[in-house]
């Protein structure tokens, strides 16, 4: 791994299980492929634990946010655990909660639909990358 | 054991198009080919050491899908004392499959999905040997 200043890191969630996790780890990718390319890093959350120092450095070295589909949070725990305490986490189940008419049941491939909730999530990741930068920037 | 399953566990692979070929992989079994004798967990959560999927791995066979040589589904099982009872790396996949160039983590690309069939073939007939040999 290489690691990179002035960048947020993001995890997010591996969540297979459910429809969420797949949210969740689109809306990062939208981040790091789309909406803050040069912002942003991510790792995957069980290399903290199957990884090596390196990889259990990432939250010592970036300001990290985690994005996890339920309520178990196992970014934000497993970020913490492993590595270091993320500085916010998006939690999929509540962005829902402002997007009623948005329903989500792939795991798989997104709907439109599921795309379209994908992408406000990833758009509140960016607005908080935007935040924590900015912050590091007055420090 | 009346509902016996077994528990295929894809990487959560992020970082490239390969851990995405194992998640694809993984939901052609467990909602396609063998939706009665298959399911998934997530791997963070038994990475978080959460009772429900630690009982899970350790009462059920499970076959881990990696997509790098790190092998984060196979160490995490095997760190949580689960029932490995094979795994596929698909790196070593595509090594034999060299003419499919797959692309993409949001969304793979045609050849992506391709590996993702071979590979559920895969673990498909691995299910079925592991759950005939269990009987």
């Amino acid at each position: 791994m290489t690691l990179a200043k002035g960048k947020v890191g993001i995890i997010s969630c591996s969540g297979e299980d459910l429809p969420e996790g797949t949210i969740s780890r689109v809306a990062t990718r939208l981040v790091l492929e789309k909406l803050r390319p040069d912002q942003t890093v991510t790792l995957c959350l069980p290399l903290f634990l199957a990884g090596g120092e390196d990889e259990r450095a990432f939250a010592r070295v970036f300001p990290t946010i985690a994005v996890d589909g339920c309520s178990k949070k196992c970014a934000e725990a497993g970020t913490k655990k492993y590595s270091g305490k993320p500085v916010a986490t998006i939690l999929i189940s509540e962005v829902m909660k402002k997007y009623p008419h948005l329903k989500i049941k792939s795991r798989e491939k997104l709907e439109p639909q599921e795309m379209e909730l994908a992408t406000k999530v990833a758009e509140e990741i960016a607005k908080k990358v935007d935040e924590i930068l900015c912050k590091k920037a007055k420090k | 054991m009346k509902d016996r399953r077994v528990v295929v566990v894809p990487c959560s692979g992020i970082g490239k198009s390969l851990g995405t070929v194992g998640r694809v992989a993984t939901y052609k079994v467990i909602e396609r080919m063998k939706p009665e004798k298959t399911r998934t967990v997530c791997l963070a959560l038994l990475t978080m050491g959460n009772g429900d999927a630690l009982r899970l791995v350790r009462e059920n066979p499970c076959i881990a899908i990696d997509g790098c040589p790190a092998q984060c589904s196979k160490k995490n099982i095997e760190v949580s004392m689960g029932k490995l009872a094979h795994n596929i790396v698909v790196t070593d996949v595509l090594r034999n499959n060299r003419s499919l160039k797959p692309e993409g983590v949001i969304e793979l690309n045609d050849q992506g999905d391709k590996l993702a069939e071979i590979i559920a073939g895969m673990v498909s007939e691995k299910v079925d040997e592991i759950l005939r040999k269990e009987k």
